[in-house]
């Protein structure tokens, strides 16, 4: 549920997304094994890696979207079975994919009413108020909502997107790299929204990123993808006293610095 | 959870006292409890409390339902207060009001067009397409010249690989197609024309049928269709990925690298499947005829030599490489014309598809009456 004002500060946090033993590969190469994860409500995970590690791979697998040869998945406190998500689990996550998957016959206002008119009976005026509402507060013009998606520059794309993700008030966001392709003035205005969207309306928010300025400025969390399972998980200290060749460069090479300060 | 919202007046105040979830699952219903209890004109001259307090959940959903109230009312002239809202829910709330106070256009719908507005953009868009399939003709023309002066520019694999794709793969279909029309054209000539004694003229009807029209009309549909259709998703394609984007930036032609070849191939192959779907239209009639008709192939060949000569096969060949250029340009033109969005693909991939049938037709009429008029 969204927002629960009164929660304890002290309470064990309660864990709204987890694998274990997943284990994902295509054609005989394995992509991931024996993955043990867990996503914890509220918070602000980051999923990194180096190229081609199976970041993306995770997200889709949990998402249902490639299947796995071993291990569980469960969400919402409910195990994913062999057949993917159920519907009713799909209604309360939103995804925001890389290159925005917007639907290309449709406008963005019509994009982001998609899953509020398949799933609710709302009125007509409150879909689009509603779908106004939604990409408004992204950061869009409401003059957007009556662009094609072709029209959209890729930063408006990614918003466009996080438009729709959010359409159904999600628990849960999957974002994949949100923040690519973004000028660091609208990066940053970006990570701000998700960090709003987290802290007033509770919702718990996997990104996959390479962005060094989010993975500084907003993340609770971060787990580290290698060697086909997650290296090492926990915050920004916790990764930079790792050791691991690729963990250091990452956190402790040049750029890093010149982000972490 | 179920949502409520309590209603009660509070003094000069109308107090709004949202309870429960006030989440989107909810919307439908709570949207009608706000619309039916709080406009500003059912409470005479009174301002408004919106007291959040006792509300469980609070999604945008919820927190727009709230903010639209507000709005009715300061625009009604009334002062609308805030109370019990936490830290978060300001946050929320802020961020929900600072969209809903501002005035904004309703989202476009979808117009349909009127049918005058219609009609005369059909016909300008017709136009403009005529001077557009010049335009790629011509380019295509000089591509030409400048790979004749040029040859090491031809791209041989790829005018294998088309050929593969165009012409070898669609010789199964084609042959069966071929065979079997010409096996039904040999059926109806030999049956009706048992009531003149005259069966054995079937083989004439067939034989002048199949090679100066059928086998390349039915070969110039069907490649129109396989190939065409291939040919245009291709290039749309490649058109939404900015993969003609990526050529032209290398300093490459689209025109040389997918176009020319493409052309050239399909001129290629088209005759070849023409002679073949001849060559199968007959056997489909020989086999018919011996068995419909009692016409043995021996009689058949015989006749046949007689019937036709070897332009009555040029006749049809000779029409293969036009239609070839017909169904190729027209692919690639409208593969070219493709847009960003997945729907602009499909709709020029049918256009492609049924432009090219079209004319390919129309243009094997024109070729009907230019033989006629030159005795061919």
């Amino acid at each position: 549920m969204p927002l629960s004002t009164s929660k304890a500060p002290d309470a064990e946090p309660e864990t709204i997304l987890q694998t274990s033993g997943l284990t994902v590969g295509f054609g005989g190469r394995t992509i991931l094994e024996n993955l043990d994860f867990e996503v914890r409500r509220g918070e602000i995970l980051a999923i990194v890696g180096a190229s081609g590690t199976g970041k993306s791979v995770l997200t889709r697998a949990i998402l249902g979207l490639v299947p796995h040869q071993a291990g569980t998945v469960s969400a919402f406190g409910e195990e994913i079975g062999p057949s993917g998500p159920s519907v009713e689990m799909e209604k309360r996550w939103g995804v925001l994919f890389q290159f925005g998957a917007l639907f290309s016959a449709l406008t963005v206002a019509e994009n982001v009413a998609v899953p509020m008119r398949e799933f609710l009976k709302l009125p007509e005026d409150l879909v689009q108020d509603l779908s106004r509402l939604r990409i408004e507060m992204v950061g869009l013009k409401a003059s957007d909502g009556d662009k094609m998606p072709s029209e959209l520059s890729g930063g408006m794309i990614k918003r466009a997107a996080l438009a729709r993700a959010l359409a159904l008030d999600p628990d849960l966001l999957f974002l994949d790299e949100p923040t690519s392709g973004l000028d660091p003035i609208s990066a940053a205005g970006f990570d701000q929204l998700i960090v709003d969207l987290r802290n007033t309306l509770g919702l718990t928010v996997v990104m996959v990123t390479h962005d060094v300025d989010t993975l500084h400025s907003i993340v609770d969390r971060i787990a580290v993808i290698a060697e086909k399972r997650v290296l090492v998980e926990g915050d920004l200290n916790t990764m930079k006293t790792f050791d691991h060749p690729w963990v250091k460069e990452y956190f402790q090479g040049e750029r890093a610095r010149a982000a972490f300060g | 959870m179920t949502a409520a919202l309590d209603v009660q007046t509070d003094g000069n105040r109308f107090v709004l006292r949202p309870k429960g979830s006030w989440v989107i699952a909810e919307a439908a219903q709570l949207d009608r409890a706000v619309r039916s209890s709080s406009a500003p004109d059912q409470q005479g001259g009174k301002d408004l409390l919106i007291d959040v307090g006792s509300v469980d959940a609070l999604d945008t959903s919820g927190a727009f339902l709230l903010a639209r109230v507000e709005r009715q009312w300061s625009d009604a002239g009334r002062k609308v207060e805030w109370s019990g809202a936490d830290h978060a829910r300001t946050v929320l709330l802020d961020r929900v009001r600072a969209v809903v106070g501002e005035d904004a256009e309703p989202f476009r719908k979808r117009s349909s067009p009127n049918i005058l507005s219609a009609i005369g953009d059909a016909v300008l868009s017709t136009v403009d397409y005529a001077g557009y399939l010049l335009r790629i003709f011509g380019a295509l023309v000089l591509q030409v010249g400048y790979t004749i002066r040029h040859p090491s520019n031809l791209r041989f694999t790829s005018i294998l690989h088309q050929m593969d794709s165009a012409g070898v793969r669609a010789m199964p279909i084609v042959l069966l197609l071929s065979l079997i029309v010409g096996g039904i054209i040999a059926q109806q000539g030999a049956f009706q024309l048992q009531y003149f004694g005259a069966s054995i003229f079937a083989v004439d009807l067939v034989g002048i049928l199949a090679l100066r029209e059928l086998a390349m009309i039915i070969t110039a549909i069907m490649v129109a269709g396989r190939s065409g259709s291939a040919i245009t998703a291709e290039l749309g394609s490649m058109r939404m990925r900015e993969e003609t984007d990526a050529l032209q930036a290398m300093g490459l032609d689209a025109m040389s690298v997918l176009v020319l070849p493409r052309v050239i191939s399909l001129v290629i192959v088209l005759p070849l499947l023409t002679f073949m779907a001849a060559m199968a239209s007959i056997a489909g009639a020989i086999f018919t005829l011996w068995l419909y008709a009692g016409i043995s192939p021996t009689a058949f060949i015989g006749r046949f030599k007689d019937a036709v000569t070897l332009s009555t096969l040029a006749a049809g060949l000779l029409k293969a490489p036009f239609m070839a250029i017909i169904i190729a340009i027209i692919a690639c033109a409208e593969g070219m014309l493709v847009q960003g969005s997945s729907e602009s693909l499909g709709r020029h991939t049918t256009a492609s598809v049924v432009k090219g049938i079209f004319m390919v037709i129309v243009v094997d009429g024109l070729f009907a009456i230019f033989y006629a008029a030159i005795n061919f």
